[in-house]
């Protein structure tokens, strides 16, 4: 790593990169009105068709006796998946000290709060009696893996705020000590709080370093535990399709490729919006793109696992469940979920002009949409095909389909989470700017100085 | 179907019109032994077999039961010394369906909500179509009653599976863990919910019913706690229902109230339980559709899984 030794090119370096990355936090146009206004919008429509489901029954939804869990459930997983990446790039790339993902892993932590806090969120909303939540914890039964679930969610969501908050505490005392007017008041006083009278000396970062070590160590077993707890959800029951051994590290294998591209969308969104090129610069955009190749390719072999070998066998129930995502009513989505997010990003991935920031944005974008169809094919379809014939009730109950309250409360989770990744966006700098300081060469002594004007 | 409709009004006509000269009966007969005055002041009732009734006002007194938590507690430990099976003969049904009407009456459901359910088979593409009337199987490995995250359904002593929809959070877990889509939901308010609005929760039978909570079979457990078969297996008009305990090694068909060995029947017609092989151990068992009483004559339902 190379060192700055001039104190005054220390200085202006610093005030450049404090002043590129606090531009997300000042930065205050029509365009952030306009978006926190359609946030709130989907927030409040989501929330009004919560209080409908409440009042009229988990009925409004297009569930019923046969498919009892339906979209709320498969984006519960698929929020779950998103959030996953939060340990992968800041806590096991920097455990293995890969220096490039250092800039990103903010932004993953972003991604890894608002997803997990979100899917929380969703099993209360799927819940038909939202109003006995507190029976999970009076009534608990460990033998239930819905109790694991929510043991590990909640372990997940609380590291992942602590790792997004410690490594902060530096920035908030930087924040506090340079900042002045064009912040408001009651920003200045939440970064002079939380940065809890930081003044930036050895033993302070030594503190830091230590309890971010711990944390990163401790969310490698709980980030694997909560994909494949959520996995277990299904894997626990013997219905065809769910009732397989590597429902586990399928379920683990996927939630890195959907959250690498939530991430690479997040990036790409950060640096055309903050003008942030020379920080997520073309060679993070690069990395991340080989990032997802690889865990994609690891999602492949997993879904040729999955598929391939019960597919040669087709017994009974198991063979009915796959000829109807082969050639059946869920063929076309099936195939271009496989194809559109799975095989082509890796194909197109593997030339270096594709991992350009727009281009794999883009593919980037491709890849989230698929990841939450492949959800929806996970969930719905096995639901569709109990063992035993569906006779003696209405049409509704033979299939299903998503009611516009169900769409409402998806939506309003979509844009929830995004509320959640605007807010923090909009109250911290989005990369952190004194390990990026470090990172250029500027001392740490530098960064606890009051700049004179 | 619409000769069926017919025959089914008449019936019910019949039934109530029955039920309530029984109960009419009954009060006129009480009301002479009990010197009280008759204001003339009817009201209608729902009684527990689903008719109803009028009876004269002061004809009311308050019923002796039990409170919520001991109906709760006893309902959860089950009845002692008893180890309930059900034996469902399939040569015998000819898809009557009183056994479905009987229990949705029962337990107060919707006409789309069934406890019991009567199914039109076919093994495979070669072998004879049959009814097979399907129900909870009170499996003594419950894959419903292991992932209940609140205990909310739960085995019992005497083998029954139970739900609490007093406890019961919605989250239809044990739907999905149920390879007999033996469980309903309430995803609407039940029906007649204003009717039943106040009215002590009987566990035992799961109603009042709750909207956001699930319900399924339970072989009637409080018909069991009074000493009387299940509704369906006494509501069958052809013989296809043997219920009884095991422990005394007697099963009682519900429509001759013949008594036989529950052993010996289950030995003598090689009776076989439902997926065995997922390792469930129902406490149904079905004797094969052999020598048939009645002809299957319904269309088999493509939608199988």
């Amino acid at each position: 790593m190379k060192k700055i030794e001039s104190a005054e090119e220390s200085r202006k370096l610093l005030d450049k990169i404090t002043f590129d990355l606090t531009r997300s936090i000042v930065k205050k146009d029509e365009m952030t009105r306009f978006w926190f206004f359609i946030l709130i919008m989907f927030i409040g429509v989501g929330l009004w068709g919560w209080i409908i489901q409440i009042d009229k029954g988990l009925g409004v939804t297009g569930m019923r006796d046969y498919v009892s869990w339906g979209m709320y459930i498969a984006n519960f997983v698929f929020f779950v998946a998103v959030s996953l990446i939060g340990f992968l790039l800041s806590s096991a790339l920097h455990l293995l000290k890969i220096d490039w993902a250092k800039p990103v892993s903010r932004v993953a932590e972003q991604v890894a709060i608002a997803g997990v806090a979100l899917a929380g969120l969703i099993i209360v909303m799927d819940m038909g009696r939202p109003d006995r939540f507190l029976n999970v914890f009076l009534h608990g039964r460990f033998a239930s893996p819905i109790i694991w679930d929510v043991t590990v969610v909640t372990t997940y969501l609380v590291i992942s705020v602590l790792l997004f908050y410690l490594p902060l505490i530096p920035d908030l005392a930087l924040l506090r000590d340079r900042m002045g007017s064009e912040v408001p008041k009651w920003k200045m006083k939440i970064y002079t709080i939380l940065a809890l009278g930081w003044n930036g000396n050895a033993k302070q970062y030594k503190t830091v370093y230590h309890a971010m070590r711990i944390l990163m160590l401790l969310i490698i077993p709980v980030g694997l535990s909560i994909h494949t707890v959520t996995s277990w959800l299904f894997a626990a029951t013997l219905r065809s399709g769910w009732d397989t051994t590597i429902l586990g590290p399928y379920f683990v294998a996927g939630a890195f490729v959907a959250g690498s591209a939530a991430v690479i969308i997040l990036m790409y969104a950060y640096r055309i919006r903050y003008g942030l090129k020379d920080y997520f610069e073309d060679i993070h955009f690069d990395q991340m793109g080989k990032l997802l190749v690889f865990v994609s390719l690891v999602y492949l072999y997993f879904n040729i696992n999955e598929f391939l070998v019960p597919g040669y066998k087709m017994k009974s129930a198991e063979g009915v469940h796959l000829t109807n995502l082969f050639s059946g009513s869920f063929s076309s989505m099936f195939w271009i979920v496989q194809i559109v997010g799975l095989v082509l990003p890796i194909i197109l991935l593997l030339c270096k002009y594709f991992r350009k920031p727009l281009p794999i944005a883009i593919i980037s974008v491709f890849v989230l949409v698929s990841a939450w169809f492949k959800r929806y094919l996970i969930v719905i379809p096995t639901m569709e095909h109990p063992f035993l014939p569906v006779q003696n009730v209405p049409e509704n109950f033979q299939t299903y389909s998503p009611t516009s309250i169900e769409i409402m409360i998806t939506l309003f989770s979509f844009f929830a989470a995004l509320m959640i990744i605007s807010v923090l966006a909009k109250l911290f700098p989005v990369i952190t700017i004194w390990e990026y300081a470090e990172e250029k060469g500027i001392d740490k002594k530098y960064l606890s100085e009051t700049p004179k004007n | 179907m619409e000769n069926n409709t017919r025959r089914n009004f008449i019936k019910k006509l019949g039934a109530s019109v029955g039920a309530a000269s029984v109960v009419g009966g009954a009060s006129i007969l009480s009301s002479c032994n009990r010197v009280e005055t008759v204001t003339g002041d009817t009201i209608q009732l729902l009684t527990s077999s689903g008719e109803l009734v009028e009876v004269d006002r002061s004809m009311l007194k308050p019923a002796d039961l039990p409170s919520l938590s001991e109906n709760q507690k006893r309902g959860r430990e089950g009845i002692p010394g008893k180890s309930w099976v059900m034996v469902i003969d399939l040569s015998k049904c000819r898809n009557a369906r009183e056994c479905m009407k009987s229990c949705q009456n029962h337990h107060q459901l919707r006409p789309e909500q069934h406890h019991m359910n009567v199914l039109q088979m076919q093994d495979s593409e070669h072998t004879a179509p049959y009814y097979m009337p399907k129900n909870c199987q009170h499996c003594d490995n419950p894959p419903c009653t292991k992932v209940c995250p609140v205990n909310a359904t739960f085995k019992r002593e005497d083998g029954i599976v139970l739900i609490d929809n007093e406890r019961c959070i919605g989250c239809r877990f044990c739907v999905a863990a149920c390879p007999y889509s033996a469980r309903v939901f309430n995803w609407f308010e039940p029906k007649d919910a204003e009717k039943y609005e106040g009215v002590t929760y009987n566990i035992e039978a799961n109603v009042p019913q709750k909207k956001g909570t699930i319900s399924k079979c339970l072989f009637s457990a409080d018909r069991l706690r009074d000493e009387q078969l299940p509704t369906c297996v006494s509501a069958c008009p052809n013989g296809v229902y043997w219920f009884g305990d095991r422990n005394e090694d007697a099963v009682t068909n519900g429509t001759t109230k013949e008594t036989v060995s529950f052993s010996k029947l289950v030995k003598d017609n090689a009776a076989y339980t439902l997926m065995e092989e997922l390792g469930t151990k129902p406490r149904v068992f079905y004797l094969p559709p052999k020598d048939r009483a009645f002809p299957f004559q319904g269309e088999i339902d493509d939608h199988h899984a």
